[in-house]
């Protein structure tokens, strides 16, 4: 196991050195000046302009430059933004949580959800139950989730007045920022409704980002089960007479979940793409409604921090679903 | 040489039965045959737009915006779909926005599949380091979400079509590397490959006369599944205004340009979505019906 570990570790460190380096050489890249764009329409002297970028180090050479770059990466700072003046690591940390407590409701939505259907549809095989589950799940990762997001605003916000269409909280409730949960924090506060309302504008943002890992997990889930089930250990425990959910729920059920919690891990990098539209739809004041205004504002620091973070974040989630499936399953740690 | 050639030489009259061979295990999944129509359907649909499409896609008749469809009180049959809010005929944007997202799909398919496939030959054949070094790379590609990779790569390049294409397209390569070096290194060892390399084929040779058709299986499943995906994430690309630009009649475009009369005229929101949606499905439907037919640890014996 330790072999396995220290392997793992060691392709994390060049990949983690190559995604410091792909995102710092986006900004170097980038069209437009970032200090001409900094200046805005007031224009600058030559000698400010040589001034400022001596100030950002641009006058530097490229490696002198990127050397910096990750030293500062490695202490946690990458840096300020060019609109706010906050350091971008702090900005990131101030909003992660909001992405955090979205992509969490949605992945156990998604989780809850999923593998029941995907049991449900692996037991009825080719009957009514099977064809209608595993149809929905068509559509379901077919989904262009902003048009479904758009639907459910239609009708959820518009034509019944169910749920709001924005933001994470009625402006009536004002509390302290405890865990940055809204969930958890409306609680703390005590203040009535203010844990309704939190949960009002949770439901459709989740349910939209739920909706592709619910049916990738669902889909799963039944050609796991399928597989499974025609083991002949299976066989054993029905001709030994255990009750079917027995035989479903505990011995089939127990090993199907290997190749699924993979997927629920995997799906990490899946849901914060989703979260850039979501989060954009329902103004949603996470990472990737963040990254996107960013991008728009020719932000640099931000994107080019935002772009690390994130990727560090997928690379470090896909780490330990790596360890924890070398941990569940001893034939992959021989490879 | 000539072992060489004796070796190939029989799978060549055996093609048109592979092909019927496929055929006829494609043919039973009824899903991916209605699929199959669908698409060919919205095939048709795009290459004909210019004689089918009742009005010019970008004309704007001023008088009548924002009409409903013509089923609906206040619609006109010579606005089947209705009009959108400049006062544009939906179902001609609708029928000029297929051929974009034809063409999204094939060109996002070409790009990724050729850099994937000649990237992943060359790792399953090369020494280890530069086989680590390409999957490194590759690794580091995969840790961008592939839709915010394509949005800041569409921000350098400059938003429009094509860029929304070629960072779509860059973002999907690592998965074609994966599957081919994955399928490579499993043929490599194999007896004829073996005796092709005795024989004295030369490595291009081997890469991609002996080896490659035999690795084309997960492939072309790949390739399906790539192409509802482009034609998503251009979509989405477009809906945040990365992608296509207004007026170009892109599914995308349209709803982003539909999204603040959302309340007021449910056509303009509805339709966009449903054709992207109905096409991303009929290509999942064939994608899965390539994959029961092409991957034979799931043929039925």
């Amino acid at each position: 196991m330790l072999r396995y570990l220290l392997s793992k570790l060691l392709t994390f460190v060049p990949t983690f050195l190559g995604v410091t380096l792909v995102s710092f050489a986006f900004i170097r890249v980038l069209p437009g000046d970032p200090i001409i764009v900094m200046a805005g329409e007031r224009g600058l002297t030559e000698e400010r302009y040589a001034e400022l970028q001596a100030q950002f180090g641009f006058d530097r050479p490229l490696y002198v430059q990127f050397w910096d770059y990750l030293t500062g990466v490695l202490q946690g700072d990458l840096g300020e933004s060019f609109v706010t003046k906050k350091p971008v690591w702090d900005e990131f940390f101030s909003l992660f949580p909001a992405t955090l407590e979205l992509s969490i409701v949605a992945i156990i939505l998604a989780t809850a959800l999923g593998i029941p259907a995907g049991v449900i549809a692996a037991m009825y095989r080719g009957k009514f139950f099977d064809r209608a589950l595993m149809s929905s799940a068509l559509v379901g990762y077919s989904m262009p989730i902003f048009w479904w997001a758009l639907l459910l605003i239609i009708v959820f916000s518009g034509n019944l007045g169910w749920t709001p269409v924005s933001g994470r909280i009625d402006l009536l409730y004002f509390f302290p920022d405890v865990t940055g949960f809204m969930l958890i924090d409306s609680l703390l506060s005590g203040q009535k409704g203010a844990f309704a309302s939190a949960v009002s504008h949770l439901v459709l943002p989740s349910i939209v980002l739920a909706t592709i890992p619910l049916a990738v997990i669902a889909r799963q889930t039944r050609s796991a089960m399928l597989e499974v089930l025609s083991e002949d250990y299976i066989r054993t425990a029905r001709a030994k007479g255990l009750a079917p959910v027995r035989v479903n729920g505990l011995h089939a059920l127990r090993n199907a979940m290997i190749p699924v919690v993979t997927v629920i891990g995997l799906s990490v990098g899946m849901l914060l793409a989703g979260a850039i539209l979501t989060e954009t739809i329902f103004s949603w004041p996470g990472i990737g409604k963040w990254m996107l205004d960013s991008i728009f504002r020719r932000d640099y620091p931000v994107v080019q921090g935002g772009l690390l973070l994130v990727a560090g974040f997928v690379m470090v989630v896909n780490l330990i679903v790596d360890l924890l499936y070398g941990l569940i399953n001893p034939k992959i740690r021989k490879r | 040489m000539a072992d060489a050639t004796a070796q190939t030489a029989p799978t060549t009259p055996a093609r048109p039965g592979r092909f019927k061979e496929f055929w006829r295990y494609f043919r039973e999944n009824k899903g991916a045959v209605v699929g199959l129509y669908i698409f060919a359907a919205f095939l048709l649909l795009a290459l004909f737009a210019g004689l089918i499409a009742p009005h010019d896609p970008l004309v704007q008749y001023r008088s009548a915006t924002l009409v409903p469809p013509a089923w609906q009180e206040g619609g006109t049959w010579s606005y089947i779909l209705g009009t959108d809010p400049l006062g544009r005929d939906m179902l001609s944007r609708l029928l000029y926005g297929a051929r974009y997202s034809f063409v999204v799909g094939v060109v996002v398919v070409i790009l990724a599949s050729t850099g994937g496939i000649l990237l992943g030959l060359i790792s399953g054949f090369a020494p280890k380091w530069l086989d680590t070094f390409i999957m490194r790379l590759m690794d580091i590609i995969l840790s961008f979400p592939a839709l915010l990779l394509a949005l800041v790569l569409v921000a350098i390049l400059g938003p429009s079509l094509v860029n929304a294409m070629i960072a779509i397209a860059i973002a999907y390569q690592p998965h074609y590397v994966r599957l081919t070096r994955a399928a490579v290194i499993a043929e490599r060892s194999k007896d004829y490959v073996i005796s092709a390399k005795v024989a004295g084929a030369r490595l291009p040779r081997l890469m991609f006369i002996t080896v490659l058709p035999n690795c084309l299986a997960p492939i072309i499943v790949q390739a399906a599944l790539s192409f509802s995906n482009a034609i998503l994430d251009v979509a989405a690309l477009g809906f945040l205004g990365m992608g296509a630009q207004p007026p170009t009649p892109e599914w995308g475009t349209m709803l982003a340009e539909a999204r603040e009369f959302i309340l007021r005229a449910w056509w303009v929101v509805t339709f966009p979505g449903l054709a992207i949606l109905i096409t991303v499905i009929a290509i999942n439907l064939m994608g899965d019906g390539l994959r029961d037919a092409l991957d034979p640890k799931l043929k039925r014996s």
